[in-house]
């Protein structure tokens, strides 16, 4: 048993554990890089031109702060909590990735890094790196599963006009973590200039750190915002997950305020007893890609293949802070489906005028049967992670192929 | 305490010549043929028997190694199937040394005292796990050693001289030397550059160093073999016995030689650099 630790946000400790997960499970290759930015994000987390610079460009270029927007519509017709959507697919490149993809990029420019790589799953990481890569004048590469380069189009076609060479994995799945398994083996290869951003908070010790501080400002955003429109805390916060960055940057902030309600949405793609991508609920404690996470496997340690309809989600394992969350039981970890996450999509689209992320309608779905059950004093707080895009092309195909039927 | 690895080395390094280290992956394409081909390495001149062990996501390896591990899988090979392999080798052969290589994942689900402990009674006498690097000790290195198994650490380019020492701390049998910065078969070794890092490592430790990653032909064996301790083949013994599969990648009569017929000529240039020092 986890005994309740005195605070949830004290971790990772100096080797990047939180409680027995994370770490740095890595090819020796990369050891004396990972070690090098360990330090190059301390000495940036600690200058306070670092700081400044930073809040610059999340001003006036992301656009930040995002909105904390009171959806009425939705409130009225759910009927129950009062549901508040934090505005991250207001954001310029669509989601909260940028507000990583920034953070990492000055590091990388600290360190005297000239080509940076990365590995996409829905494309909005790979579209803000590229973004963020075209304005520091930076070479880029990102890695897609070649199944994602199909479904995401239009992220492919963003990417390639900001500049940027877009690689379509073929091996394994060919999906986000075969993605990730060639960024891994380009910068094996090209380690001595190339910084690697990864887009969620998972990968080897300080990753999952320094991706949740750049996060964080989500939570950070939403204290301040419900403050303001309120007069008090939140009484709950929901967010989807795949790796769980959009989920850890809002969570992170609030998690020792103990009377706040914490849901994370797993993708659980055509059922929890079939294919599905959520690692928590379907998963158990294993090694892969730098952690020690919660992992879809096998028997004999292999890794099984994830689906969820959004590729942003597709993926058989999830950050170590998470899994750390989940066993202490700070955190509640719930799944949406396939299904649900489309009916979600077209119900906030219709009731307040916005198109969610596939990734982000998962978060939607189950507001749908938590909303109802709360008191209307109760104030709930859904991340908007991501806009939908992306998505018009794929679920518009879907659709028609139903009405056709 | 002394492994076959330890005497085998030993015996080399009296006979004046680098060993000839040879990779393949456990049940490729079958665990049939996979017994068969081990079988065939020490008389085509193997003096070290490096076994995969197939793993769905191998992030340091290259397309060829990928493509051996999920024919592999595919076969179902496992872990457990994998030690039955070696017990199967040990039954006619018990001084070649067996290291096996691969990720640690299936080996923490397995469990690491029982796969240890099975290990061990298999007759494998080294692991070389390639994302447990010097920090993550805990966790498997520091128990092999103690249940008498060497822990084969891998040196890169990246390895400076500030971080060898705890690269070296807690390996043992042989430093493998990894010649690129790269994923397996990608580049070729460059033999001088090789030479001075060997020369760089040796400053730290008097365990011998094989050299592996980017050597694919007899002659490179042998350019190796003068610089280093050892020489060790994957990818091109991979990329011949993956030619040697029919359409529907499954094993033909020629599997087996092919595999064996490669060694033998890789083992001539590994020899060679020894006549040609003399």
């Amino acid at each position: 048993m986890n005994s309740r630790p005195n605070s949830f946000r004290s971790g990772p400790d100096e080797r990047g554990h939180f409680g027995m997960f994370g770490g740095r499970f890595v090819a020796e290759t990369l050891m004396p890089l990972i070690l090098d930015l360990e330090k190059a994000y301390a000495d940036a987390k600690a200058d306070p031109a670092f700081q400044r610079e930073m809040n610059g460009y999340l001003k006036d270029y992301v656009g930040r702060p995002s909105p904390l927007y009171f959806a009425q519509r939705l409130t009225e017709h759910l009927g129950g909590a009062k549901i508040y959507l934090k505005r991250e697919e207001l954001n310029h490149t669509g989601s909260h990735k940028v507000n990583n993809v920034l953070g990492q990029i000055m590091v990388a420019r600290r360190m005297g890094k000239k080509r940076i790589i990365a590995e996409t799953g829905a494309g909005q990481h790979g579209v803000a790196t590229a973004t963020l890569c075209a304005r520091f004048g930076l070479d880029c590469v990102v890695y897609m599963g070649a199944v994602d380069v199909a479904r995401q189009e239009p992220n492919v076609i963003r990417m390639e006009m900001l500049g940027a060479t877009v690689v379509p994995v073929q091996s394994g799945t060919r999906t986000l973590k075969d993605a990730m398994n060639e960024a891994l083996r380009d910068w094996v290869t090209n380690v001595h200039d190339t910084f690697y951003c990864i887009g969620t908070v998972a990968g080897p010790h300080p990753y999952p750190m320094m991706v949740r501080d750049f996060q964080s400002i989500i939570g950070h955003e939403t204290r301040a915002q419900m403050q303001e429109a309120e007069g008090r805390l939140p009484d709950s916060l929901i967010a989807c997950i795949g790796g769980g960055s959009n989920a850890m940057g809002l969570f992170h902030p609030f998690l020792d305020d103990p009377s706040i309600e914490i849901f994370g949405v797993e993708a659980a793609g055509h059922g929890l007893d079939k294919l599905h991508a959520a690692s928590l609920t379907g998963g158990r404690p294993g090694v892969l890609h730098g952690n020690r996470t919660y992992l879809l496997m096998d028997a004999d340690g292999q890794i099984q293949d994830a689906h969820s309809i959004s590729a942003g989600l597709d993926y058989p394992g999830i950050g170590p802070e998470h899994s750390w969350l989940h066993e202490t039981g700070r955190v509640k970890y719930i799944s949406a489906t396939d299904e649900e996450a489309l009916a979600a999509f077209q119900l906030l689209s219709r009731l307040e005028g916005i198109i969610p992320a596939l990734e982000s309608a998962h978060a939607i779905a189950r507001v749908i049967d938590l909303a109802p059950a709360r008191a209307s004093d109760h104030l709930m707080v859904v991340n908007l992670s991501g806009r939908g895009d992306k998505d018009v092309p794929q679920v518009g195909d879907i659709l028609k192929g139903r009405k056709a039927k | 305490m002394t492994t076959r690895i330890d005497t085998r080395l030993a015996d080399l390094k009296k006979q004046g010549r680098a060993a000839f280290v040879t990779f393949l992956m456990a049940g490729d394409p079958d665990p049939a043929t996979s017994l068969a081909i081990i079988k065939a390495l020490p008389q085509a001149g193997a003096d070290i028997i490096e076994i995969g062990m197939p793993f769905t996501d191998p992030m340091a390896d290259g397309p060829a190694i990928q493509a051996a591990g999920l024919r592999a899988l595919k076969g179902g090979m496992t872990l457990r199937k994998t030690l039955d392999l070696v017990r199967g080798f040990r039954k006619d052969d018990d001084a070649t040394p067996i290291v096996l290589m691969g990720y640690y994942n299936p080996i923490y689900i397995y469990g690491v005292e029982a796969f240890l402990t099975d290990a061990k009674a298999a007759g494998v006498d080294g692991l070389i796990i390639v994302d447990l690097p010097p920090e993550e000790d805990d966790e498997l290195c520091l128990p092999a050693m103690k249940a008498g198994l060497n822990f084969i650490r891998l040196a890169t380019p990246t390895t400076d001289d500030k971080r060898l020492p705890a690269v070296l701390a807690n390996t043992s049998g042989f430093v493998y030397y990894v010649s690129i910065t790269g994923i397996t078969g990608s580049a070729a070794a460059n033999a001088a550059q090789v030479g001075e890092a060997v020369a760089r490592i040796k400053r730290h430790t008097p365990l011998p160093v094989c050299v592996g990653f980017g050597i694919r032909t007899p002659d490179a064996a042998r350019d190796i073999a003068r610089a280093a301790d050892g020489a060790v083949v994957g990818t091109a013994l991979v990329d011949a016995l993956a030619k040697s599969l029919d359409a529907e990648g499954r094993a033909t009569s020629s599997t087996v030689k092919a595999v064996a017929d490669l060694t033998a000529s890789l083992a001539q240039g590994v020899r060679g650099a020894a006549q040609a020092a003399e």
